[in-house]
């Protein structure tokens, strides 16, 4: 299969599938996100939709932004759905009724990932369907109106967590989803970020060609639950990669390799001090917040040199 | 002709989706299982079909995987029962709003709390209103007729609707009884060739599936199930008429047995019926002349036909093998009231709960009902409406 260049030049010759004139709010992370990881297919690709932003606003009867199949069905069960779909595709492929070749992509938020429809994602990677689940992050119920979601960064202010004068906003870790995905023994695992183009884009192709069920977790601000400018998704997402709370690396045959090593390690503060989200952890009686969330960050990003290090040896 | 078999509910069904050969089936076994989709894995593994099956996490997802394979465009099964059913309850409109005909098989148990996993109708009257067909199977013959002709029906152009096919948990689907298959070629032959509507795997035509619809448009696609609803008795009809051909059985939207020229009669579903039937026919021999009402299509019920076949009877005695908590009657007896509300003379009613969670139905229960029916009958006077039999006080 013949392989389009990873440049603008070329990429701006293929189709955009997620048309314009969707109503995903101004400056939304996650149109990008998809619009890359489309863009990123050599193959005709068959979707599913979790219930939330990108869904309501992307197929509104009777218009959709889809120019491939797609489907929506539940909020909890776009993996699912997503495997019925490519096993009746083995189906009909095995009976001689079907010969091209077509892939299979999930997209889900973090609610749909990382909790409701956490159990339908694990139950689908272990069957081994070959598809793609791509969680687009942007760390609570966006949708719904910010709520918090196991996906919330410690410390933020959400609606159903908010920075009161008891409890100051979520005070968990968010969980590690693309840990506990790699952890499933599936063949490839990822985080991406619409800030490195180029590095998502390349993931979505290599996770394309390898066989079996792949996960990727592609981090996509949200300005209205992050209250930050409308204009900064692609400056926040690449200050999460570059202060390293959320880095770009991959799972591979359960290898892991960190894609993008930031020049220099940035403070979280940077991340942390746009969103209104933090704001109150940056009061002097909070100030054990911003400690605790460096710490933590370091601690992961220790971790996760430690493990690539591991594999390189490996 | 096929052959004569002696098999459980559970082999019988299986045997006729194996013989349907459907495209892909996807299984879960929550608590209660039954055997059905093991025998089917059986026949995947074993190369006797060309089904891909899906081995789910639970039964939302298998649903929510039957929802995906059938858009994709196929030939799409699952089962179920009680437990299982419920935990699809969000789906089950899903499937039906997106008017995917899968065809699925359910082994009637009660629900819980408290735990029971016995015989009775709670799950499939938990479904009743999700926008399915529901066709009710008495024994292990009409279950296994019921679920080969559920496909032409829910596939039928006209309809394009998921359906269920019911049977009485243990006392059908694990009890052994003499049945006819028909030929493989005979079942084949009969729901034919599936054709896709809109299939997602036409990636030259890219549809969208499940789109929001707000106050502007929703109302209307409700208004459009509604509508398919009511063609279902006619291909119903239609499709029994072709199976008669080959199977030699009649079918019809209900049973009824002695009911034309009878002051009382029972309406019953399912197993039961069967045990209510010798008791009629003792009432018979009495010179009592005693009928019954056996619904089959349950969902979308046949109103105007069931309202016209019992109109003439003086008193009439509606079984439920479930209770609806709240209302004012078991879910049956309501339908049934409707379908006699409309007729200025019409049976004194009266509802009966029995044989919940497996609770054995008994011919001595049978005959205490249509000995109370007796005395309605003759006295117009009636002492309690709705009562629980075959239960400790």
């Amino acid at each position: 299969m013949a392989t389009t260049p990873l440049t603008l030049r070329e990429l701006s010759k293929k189709e955009v599938l997620l048309t314009a004139g969707h109503r995903m709010c101004s400056g939304c992370g996650a149109p990008p996100v998809v619009k890359m990881v489309l863009l990123a297919s050599e193959y005709p690709v068959v979707a599913a939709n979790a219930t939330g932003c990108l869904e309501v606003c992307t197929c509104i009867s009777e218009y959709t932004a889809w120019k491939i199949p797609w489907i929506h069905s539940a909020f909890e069960n776009a993996a699912a759905t997503i495997a019925g779909v490519e096993t009746m595709y083995r189906s009909l492929k095995k009976q001689g009724k079907i010969d091209k070749e077509i892939k299979f992509i999930a997209f889900g938020g973090d609610g749909g990932t990382y909790d409701i429809g956490f159990q339908s994602l694990s139950g689908a990677m272990e069957r081994g369907h070959d598809m793609l689940y791509i969680c687009y992050d942007n760390g609570a119920y966006m949708n719904t109106g910010i709520q918090r979601s196991s996906a919330t960064p410690f410390g933020a202010d959400t609606t159903t967590c908010p920075a009161g004068s008891v409890v100051p906003g979520k005070l968990q870790k968010r969980k590690d989803i693309t840990k506990i995905m790699a952890a499933h023994g599936i063949p490839y695992a990822a985080q991406a970020s619409p800030s490195h183009w180029q590095d998502l884009m390349k993931k979505v192709k290599k996770a394309l060609e390898i066989k079996g069920p792949k996960f990727m977790n592609i981090i996509a601000p949200c300005n209205r639950g992050w209250r930050s400018a409308t204009d900064d998704a692609i400056l926040l997402s690449r200050l999460a990669v570059e202060t390293c709370y959320f880095p770009l690396y991959e799972v591979e045959n359960g290898a892991t390799k960190i894609t993008v090593t930031p020049r220099e390690k940035k403070p979280l503060v940077d991340f942390l001090k746009p969103q209104g989200r933090f704001k109150h952890m940056f009061a002097p009686e909070n100030e054990w917040m911003l400690k605790q969330a460096q710490e933590d960050v370091d601690k992961e990003w220790e971790k996760l040199q430690r493990e690539a290090k591991a594999s390189e040896v490996s | 002709m096929g052959k004569v078999v002696a098999v459980t509910g559970n082999e019988a069904v299986a045997e006729a989706l194996r013989q349907v050969n459907p495209d892909v089936c996807a299984a879960y076994p929550i608590t209660p299982q039954t055997d059905m989709m093991q025998r089917f894995g059986s026949f995947v593994n074993n190369g006797k079909v060309k089904t891909e099956i899906i081995l789910t996490e639970s039964e939302h997802s298998s649903m929510s995987a039957c929802v995906g394979a059938s858009a994709a465009g196929g030939r799409v099964i699952t089962a179920t029962s009680s437990q299982g059913l419920a935990l699809m309850f969000e789906i089950l409109f899903i499937a039906s709003g997106t008017r995917l005909p899968i065809i699925m098989p359910v082994v009637n148990r009660a629900l819980s709390a408290p735990l029971n996993i016995h015989g009775d109708h709670s799950d499939a009257m938990g479904a009743r209103d999700a926008g399915w067909i529901q066709l009710w199977s008495e024994n292990t013959q009409e279950a296994y007729d019921n679920t080969i002709q559920a496909f032409r029906i829910a596939e039928h152009p006209d309809i394009r609707l998921p359906a269920m096919v019911c049977l009485d948990g243990f006392i059908i689907s694990h009890s052994i009884e003499r049945i006819e298959y028909l030929d493989d070629n005979e079942v084949s032959n009969f729901v034919g060739e599936y054709k896709p509507v809109n299939p997602m795997l036409d990636i030259e035509h890219p549809v969208s599936y499940g789109p929001l619809i707000l106050p502007d448009y929703y109302m209307e696609f409700r208004k459009a199930h509604d509508a398919v609803m009511s063609k279902v008795s006619k291909v119903v009809l239609d499709v029994a008429k072709d199976f008669e051909k080959i199977s030699g059985r009649k079918y019809g939207l209900f049973e009824t047995y002695r009911l034309e020229d009878a002051d009382i009669g029972i309406v019953i579903l399912n197993s039961a019926a069967g045990t209510t039937k010798d008791v009629i026919d003792e009432f018979r021999e009495k010179g009592i002349k005693a009928g019954l009402l056996k619904p089959r299509l349950y969902r979308p019920f046949p109103y105007k036909e069931i309202g016209e076949a019992l109109k003439h009877l003086k008193a009439v005695c509606v079984l439920d093998r479930a209770d609806a908590f709240g209302a004012s009657h078991g879910p049956l007896y309501i339908d049934i009231a409707s379908s006699l509300y409309p007729y200025e003379k019409r049976p004194i009613l009266i509802n009966k709960i029995y044989g919940l969670g497996g609770r054995d139905y008994m011919p001595g229960h049978a005959e205490l009902v249509l000995n109370e029916l007796v005395e309605i009958a003759k006295t117009g006077k009636i002492n309690v409406v709705k009562e629980y039999i075959g239960v400790r006080e």
